[in-house]
């Protein structure tokens, strides 16, 4: 299909959460043609998206501020919309951006939930506004029923859980946990302990970075409140050491932690519960980019201060760039916007009119930075992961059998441990084991290559991108 | 570990090449050391196949040593068997004309002539051996040798049975010599190792290995790509199974890209489609123009892929030399000096022979090996002006 019309540049933006959003509009405003692509069938990402369901039901007093910022994105972007300024494709799933002979792009998608049928945008430009991911370490347990991520327990709150009237513990390391908890407690769900690894000292000792961020402690501060007033037992520097149950989640053993990130012994305690929801941070999805050639820097893609990346043509914003929450998302994404408008539109672009933007991002960035030093998960979290203990979902691969790679086969990396054990082959690509498998083997996790972000048929493949 | 270590060789990779080289020489009674800058098959040998054909080979010294290395890796196989995923389950290749099925035949011809087992199937037998291949397909050759293993677990297998002392993440950065020119053993960044003999097992990176040495082996990258799919039951794919015009690819000199693919089915489940061949260097970049190019081959002959979805794709470097023959055996420039790379797109297929010879041309200098090793001489190439 060709849609290349003369006249004003396109920019395909892919990711219609906050910094996907705000990139499109801030594109759209300046005269250049946008389509903004995702999988998903509402804009939003994952924070304006999934709470928002719950706000419409239940509008806690905490989080108007935020509804109050979404509401003005979609307005926006409802505007351009009918403007004919934005093409707002929901449901599309994109596999693979590529960059052509042309120095142009085509974005290939697959349509719906079925992700069967394709469908080709072609673009001067992308920006890539894909998020994270969730992070979750395995622990002798993990894998039965009852067991879920951070994130999707707060999706699940859309559905029955809420009218359940279940036990939960949430557990793991990072900011996210606070508002899963209270989310889950003001759904009338039992939160009976809200278990973080990171300890309060940790805190004390980044007070200072902290304290610059008068909004952001504020936001902690209210949801202290409400686990306080949810009576939500906070569970500081401990962790959960095993899930136990025969056929589901029945109950969890959580314990307290040394200054090491050693389970101290002989702190186990036993907490009954059917949800045991756990996160220990997010990882950005990269996919997409590395497949354009995009420098990473660690995790994230590298970009520089309009946040383009070394890519010419390619633009990124959000987490994909960086875990820093929903308002540096936003920042972000306006200043990718504007600068893409600008290039697009052969002029040089004007950093003077983003520096609030801007100063929200370093104020931000440097906020994250201390966040990141002070959650983490326990130094040894290895330890607790028995040899029959399964790391790899989707191939059933053991600790031991991990272990057994590093040891006894000569396995120095983890491209090597999962080449003679099958972890991370699966359906998902590592995406979930990729941290616990690289943990255990003793090395760094590197992103590693998918040049598919999505699986995708043989048949579509085979055609994807053909002149005709 | 700054201690200089000693031993009789040192084979430089640990590839599938080192790895069998490391397993022949140490069972010939010799005490080896195995280095590599990386882990156990983190080169080409981990991002490859493990197709072990002899299919693909006309008649000819290469042909002559996938025969000689299948005999080795049968008897591996009793003893390493579903370790390394070992599986003989033979190939199939298919004419799309009956101008293309001639063709074949007359190349099996030559094959059978050679020592190869290959059985003509016509029409309705084709599809007793591969009953979901894309109707109308006029015949092809069976070929019961072609095999197949995990190169990674093999390497890692082999290596582990070998009893080899294995030095992961050392890089060798110079080749000892003595006064009048002989190896003395290796100069690593992490200390030297003292040996009389050095194995060049570095696979793409051969080149710059003799090139320590003071030795020129003109060793380049030939790209390829693998679609790996989903799992798939057993036994929709149950050979080997490729177009007759992937034999004419992998013979090919050209640098463009040739696409034939081999379409396999894995102990794992995954069905892999690869592998393209194209010289452009060490370009890592994704390339959806080649990756294209094996789909529509492998939907071409089994139409049912067409709605089973490709997971991942990777790609590797073979060794590639300029006359499609490794290196193998001792480098007369270089007292000491032994070569065991170049294998380009067969050299899973073609370690055990190769090991096997290495470990004769160690123990047994003087004597005949089991195959004659003039066409593979490593000092075979002159040098051009570059
Ligand atoms: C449970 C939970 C609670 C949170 N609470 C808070 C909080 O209280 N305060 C706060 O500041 N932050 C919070 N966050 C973080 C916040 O959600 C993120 O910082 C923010 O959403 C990031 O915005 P983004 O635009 O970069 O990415 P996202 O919001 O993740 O949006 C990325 C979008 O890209 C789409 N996408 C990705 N890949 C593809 C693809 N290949 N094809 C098509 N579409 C694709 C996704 O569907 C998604 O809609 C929370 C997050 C979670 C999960
Ligand atoms: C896509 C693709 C598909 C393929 N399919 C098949 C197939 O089906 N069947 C088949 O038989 N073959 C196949 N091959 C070819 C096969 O993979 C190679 O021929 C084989 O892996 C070469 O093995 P090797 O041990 O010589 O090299 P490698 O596996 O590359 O090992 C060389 C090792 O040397 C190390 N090294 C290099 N320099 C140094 C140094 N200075 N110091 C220390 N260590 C060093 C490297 O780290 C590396 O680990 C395929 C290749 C590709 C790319």
């Amino acid at each position: 299909m060709t849609d290349r019309e003369p006249g004003q540049p396109r920019l395909a933006v892919i990711g219609a959460g906050p910094a996907g959003l705000a990139a499109a509009i801030a594109a759209a405003a300046r005269g250049v043609r946008v389509t903004l692509l995702d999988s998903a069938a509402e804009a939003g990402g994952q924070f304006y998206r999934q709470p928002a369901a719950e706000l419409r039901a239940r509008r806690p007093q905490a989080l108007h501020h935020e509804w109050r910022t979404w509401e003005r994105l979609r307005d926006g972007l409802d505007a351009h919309v009918r403007a004919g300024a934005v093409r707002h494709l929901t449901d599309h799933h994109v596999w693979l951006v590529e960059r052509r002979a042309d120095g142009r792009f085509t974005v290939h998608a697959l349509l719906g939930p079925e992700q069967e049928d394709p469908a080709e945008v072609c673009a001067d430009a992308v920006l890539l506004a894909t998020g994270g991911y969730e992070k979750v370490l395995p622990f002798p347990g993990w894998t039965l029923p009852g067991v879920i991520t951070a994130g999707g327990a707060q999706a699940m709150l859309k559905g029955t859980l809420a009218t359940a009237g279940r036990r939960a513990v949430v557990a793991g390391t990072g900011p996210l946990l606070l508002p899963v908890a209270t989310g889950l407690a003001s759904a009338g769900v039992e939160v009976a302990a809200l278990v973080e690894s990171a300890g309060p000292r940790a805190f004390a000792g980044r007070a200072r970075a902290l304290a610059a961020q008068p909004g952001k402690v504020a936001e902690g501060a209210r949801y202290g409140a409400r686990l306080l007033r949810h009576r939500v037992r906070l569970l500081a520097r401990h962790t959960v050491v095993e899930a136990h149950g025969a056929d589901r989640l029945e109950a969890v053993t959580v314990a307290a932690l040394d200054g090491a990130g050693r389970v101290r012994p002989g702190t186990g305690r036993r907490i009954p519960c059917d949800t045991l929801a756990v996160g220990h941070g997010m990882l950005p999805h990269t996919d997409l980019a590395e497949t354009l050639g995009c420098r990473l820097d660690g995790h994230a893609v590298h970009v520089d201060d309009e946040q383009r990346t070394d890519v010419p043509g390619v633009w990124a914003a959000g987490e994909a760039t960086g875990i820093g929450g929903a308002a540096l998302s936003l920042a972000e994404g306006h200043i990718a916007g504007r600068s893409a408008a600008a290039r697009l539109r052969g002029a040089r672009p004007e950093p003077a009119e983003w520096a609030a933007a801007a100063r929200t991002r370093t104020r931000l960035r440097a906020f994250f930075a201390a966040l990141d030093s002070v959650y983490a998960p326990p130094a040894h979290w290895a330890e607790q992961v028995t040899d029959d203990t399964v790391v790899c979902r989707c191939e059933e691969v053991t600790g031991g059998a991990i272990r057994a790679a590093v040891a006894e086969l000569g396995a120095g990396d983890a491209r090597t441990v999962k080449l003679l054990t099958r972890a991370g082959m699966g359906w998902c690509q590592g995406r979930v084991c990729g941290p616990g498998v690289a943990g255990l083997a003793g090395c760094e996790l590197t992103p590693s290559r998918r040049p598919f972000a999505r699986p995708v048929p043989l048949g579509v493949l085979a055609a994807a991108g053909e002149d005709d | 570990m700054n201690v200089g270590l000693t031993c009789d060789v040192v084979v430089v990779g640990a590839g599938m090449v080192g790895a069998a080289c490391a397993l022949y020489a140490a069972r010939a009674g010799l005490d080896v050391i195995l280095v590599d800058r990386g882990p156990v098959a983190g080169g080409t040998t981990g991002a490859g196949e493990g197709n072990l054909l002899v299919s693909d080979k006309e008649p000819g010294p290469e042909l002559d040593l996938a025969l000689l290395s299948g005999r080795l890796w049968g008897e591996l196989a009793r003893e390493f068997g579903a370790a390394i995923e070992y599986e003989a389950k033979g190939g199939v290749v298919v004419a799309s004309s009956p101008g293309g099925l001639a063709a074949l035949e007359r190349f099996a011809e030559g094959q059978r002539a050679a020592g190869v087992v290959a059985e003509p199937v016509a029409g309705d037998t084709l599809y007793d051996l591969e009953p979901h291949l894309a109707p109308g397909l006029p015949g092809g050759v069976h070929y019961p040798q072609d095999r197949q293993v995990m190169p990674a677990l093999a390497a890692a297998h082999l290596t582990r049975a070998s009893g080899a002392r294995l030095l992961t993440g050392r890089t060798v950065t110079a080749v000892l010599r003595t006064r009048d020119g002989a190896v003395r053993g290796v100069r690593t960044d992490r200390g030297d190792i003292h040996a009389p003999a050095i194995v060049n097992a570095a696979g793409t990176w051969g080149g710059e290995l003799a090139a320590l040495a003071g030795a020129h082996l003109p060793v380049l990258p030939r790209r390829g790509f693998v679609l790996v799919t989903e799992p798939l039951p057993p036994r929709k794919v149950r050979h080997k199974v490729y177009a007759a015009d992937y034999v004419a690819d992998v013979a090919s000199d050209s640098a463009a890209l040739q696409t034939s693919p081999v379409v396999e089915g894995t102990a794992a489940g995954p069905i892999l489609i690869g592998a393209s061949r194209e010289r452009v260097g060490f370009d890592r970049t994704f390339s959806l123009p080649v990756v294209r190019a094996l789909a529509a081959g492998a939907t071409r002959l089994f139409p049912f892929l067409t709605d089973v979805r490709a997971m991942r794709s990777y790609l590797g470097f073979r060794p590639y030399m300029p006359d499609h023959l490794p290196a193998i055996g001792p480098d007369p420039r270089v007292p000491g000096l032994h070569h065991a790379c170049g294998h380009e797109g067969a050299g899973i297929g073609l370690a055990t022979g190769t090991g096997h010879l290495i470990a004769q041309a160690l123990t047994a200098p003087g004597k005949t090996p089991d195959l004659d090793l003039t066409p593979f001489r490593p000092d075979r190439f002159t040098e051009e002006a570059a």
